[in-house]
């Protein structure tokens, strides 16, 4: 990495920052994948998602710190941030569920899906229950089509669900 | 009866036996297991697995194997359908270039299409394989699996795979004694059907948003960070390997007449039938056999209409059934084969509603870089909503049209666009009836009370 002027402005965005640490293993982890690029930007968006699974989301004070491990400037890591959808720049729930809102879903019952759940969480689209539990998101075709409606919870993918399943699917996820 | 937690979960899935699949007619998907269960090095290797490398490398020289693929004619399974053996021969290398990249998009979003996860989860040695051969056509020092973030249980068989590879001496220095140096990485993206775009895909690659860029230069002359790049799609790469030990004219025969083109293709059916799933059948494949294989149309319902590959590719009617499955015949009748995933729509479903649901998934993917897409997709999804809602005014139909020309192929970047003016384009052509039943307003009606600003 180069020792440049500009990368000792981003140290001290990072320290007046929000208070936001980045964690040593973080740390670690973000150099590791750096190495696998010819350029250091380009382990930009598994820098975030590396934060991201320590923390949940994203948290304003972690772009320069990414921005300053990487050498590159806060402006491209929150452009990368901001325009990705699954990297998440406000607090989301502890189990994020994506449910697929495309055509195949679409024409096997995404509707009622989403009904169901919206029903049983009280929270729509973009919004998280008020016990910190679920987020609610759409996502692009998650490619199971042969057993739709599809949803994902956290890292685990379901399909078919079909609405009267939907209470007793969310207890897993306390 | 309600279904436990355990049995909802998705697993990935062919619907043939073991029976029916043999190495030298089912090339993708002889090896897989009637249980679905990942095919580790060990299996692999016993199944014939790398015995394409052990052929060609340090043995044949690049451009054999690109005349090779040229000879089979591999087009692009990722839908543009465009020869991967040409693709090869367009990168550059020699003199004083540089060694570039092959990457594999394996950022499968495509609405209705799920057969390269079944490839990823299963047998992610046969891409590997494939890699390393494209690798050596094209002279790339390094490769990159771009998969789909949400693909959790791909990127631990690929994570997986690439290790026992590498620990075999498949990957890294010296290939197999040929004196050739390769290497992978898995590289997971993090949302956005964009990134399935070539250009876009590399920029993403690279750490910055997914926009997508200029051509020319295409990546095979300045791709990843200005280097030659090829960018093949999983299927796409799958194929090498049966192509590379059997030969141009056996790949050419397996379509068996059914098409011009060559080998099979990973079909498949969702939407409303009784039997979805995923064949590996020879290309040129009619729809009327996939369907057939599905079970049929799902209660016994009317087929009203069907697309033949993703929702980018044009709406086709039961009469189209016939046709051969391969990319110049679909591509006859004012669609594309895409994928080759159908999905199947009865006679009960409003076509005004499907292509509202389409328009909305192009419009909020937009990556907003060119402003007939920025701006053309989400007034096509307003004017569709208010159609939907049976609040649509005279003239709409036509704004749709000419919406469907504006955002076509030539005005934008990439395909994005074009690709969801095709459905737009189609599901009028064929159901006009469904789109001018949702007028109920004379023409401007919508300007004559302005809503105040805050209201709306």
């Amino acid at each position: 990495m180069n020792d440049n002027a500009s990368l000792n402005i981003h140290s001290s965005i990072a320290s007046d920052g929000d208070g936001f640490v980045l964690h040593e293993e973080d740390r670690a982890a973000i150099l590791e994948e750096r190495d696998h690029y010819e350029q250091p930007q380009a382990a930009c968006i598994e820098a975030l998602k590396i934060v991201q699974r320590r923390h949940g989301w994203v948290p304003d004070g972690a772009i320069p710190a990414i921005a300053e491990v990487l050498g590159v400037g806060p402006a491209s890591v929150e452009g990368v941030a901001t325009f990705y959808s699954l990297i998440f720049r406000q607090p989301v729930g502890r189990h994020v569920i994506l449910i697929c809102d495309s055509s195949s879903c679409f024409l096997t019952g995404f509707d009622e899906l989403r009904e169901a759940i919206t029903a049983e969480l009280g929270i729509d689209f973009g919004q998280t229950t008020p016990d910190g539990r679920f987020t609610l998101l759409p996502v692009c075709c998650l490619g199971a089509c042969d057993r739709g409606p599809a949803m994902m919870i956290g890292d685990d993918t379901f399909g078919p669900v079909p609405p009267e399943a939907v209470a007793e699917l969310l207890k897993e996820y306390s | 009866m309600t279904s436990s937690p355990a049995s909802l979960r998705y697993h990935s899935q062919l619907r043939q036996s073991a029976a029916e699949r043999r190495a030298e007619t089912h090339p993708l998907t002889w090896r897989l297991r009637e249980d679905g269960a990942l095919i580790g090095l060990e299996e692999y290797v016993e199944k014939e697995g790398y015995a394409a490398v052990k052929k060609v490398l340090g043995e044949l020289s690049s451009s054999d194997v690109i005349d090779t693929m040229k000879e089979a004619n591999v087009r692009g399974r990722g839908g543009a359908g465009f020869s991967a053996g040409v693709k090869w021969s367009l990168t550059m290398q020699g003199g004083d270039l540089p060694r570039g990249y092959i990457v594999c998009n394996a950022d499968e979003m495509e609405p209705g299409t799920f057969k390269d996860r079944l490839l990823l989860e299963q047998q992610p040695h046969l891409l590997i394989e494939g890699m390393i051969l494209g690798a050596y056509a094209n002279n790339s020092c390094y490769g990159y699996i771009f998969l789909r973030g949400e693909y959790i249980e791909a990127a631990n068989a690929l994570a997986r795979a690439i290790d026992e590879a590498r620990a075999a001496g498949w990957l890294g220095k010296d290939i197999a004694g040929s004196g050739f140096d390769f290497d992978i990485a898995l590289h997971t993206g993090a949302g956005r059907y964009i990134c399935g775009e070539e250009t876009a895909l590399i920029n993403s690659l690279e750490g910055k948003r997914a926009n997508p860029r200029n051509k020319p230069p295409f990546p095979g002359q300045s791709g990843a960070w200005g280097k030659p790049t090829v960018v093949n799609n999983v299927e796409t790469l799958c194929n090498v390997p049966a192509v590379m030990q059997h030969g141009a004219k056996w790949y050419q025969e397996l379509s068996g007449g059914l098409s011009d083109d060559g080998g099979t293709k990973l079909y498949g059916v969702s939407g409303r039938v009784n039997r979805t799933g995923l064949w590996e059948l020879p290309i040129g494949t009619s729809g009327a056999e996939l369907l057939d294989r599905a079970g049929g149309v799902k209660d016994g319902r009317g087929l009203k209409t069907w697309l033949p590959g993703g929702g980018s590719t044009g709406f086709l009617l039961p009469e189209h059934l016939e046709l051969a499955l391969d990319f110049d015949t679909i591509g006859e009748y004012g669609s594309r084969l895409g994928t080759g995933l159908l999905t199947v729509v009865t006679e009960d479903q409003s076509v005004v509603s499907l292509t509202r649901n389409l328009e909305a998934f192009f419009a909020r993917e937009s990556c907003g870089w060119c402003t007939p897409c920025r701006d053309g997709l989400p007034w096509t999804l307003k004017i569709l909503q208010s159609l939907e809602r049976g609040e649509g005014e005279q003239g709409d139909i036509e704004l749709l049209e000419s919406l469907a020309t504006d955002l076509g192929p030539g005005r934008t970047f990439c395909a994005h666009a074009p690709g969801a003016a095709m459905p737009l384009e189609s599901s009028i052509r064929h159901f006009r009836h469904e789109f001018e039943a949702g007028i109920t307003h004379r023409r401007h009606a919508a300007h004559e009370d302005p809503i105040p600003v805050g209201e709306v």
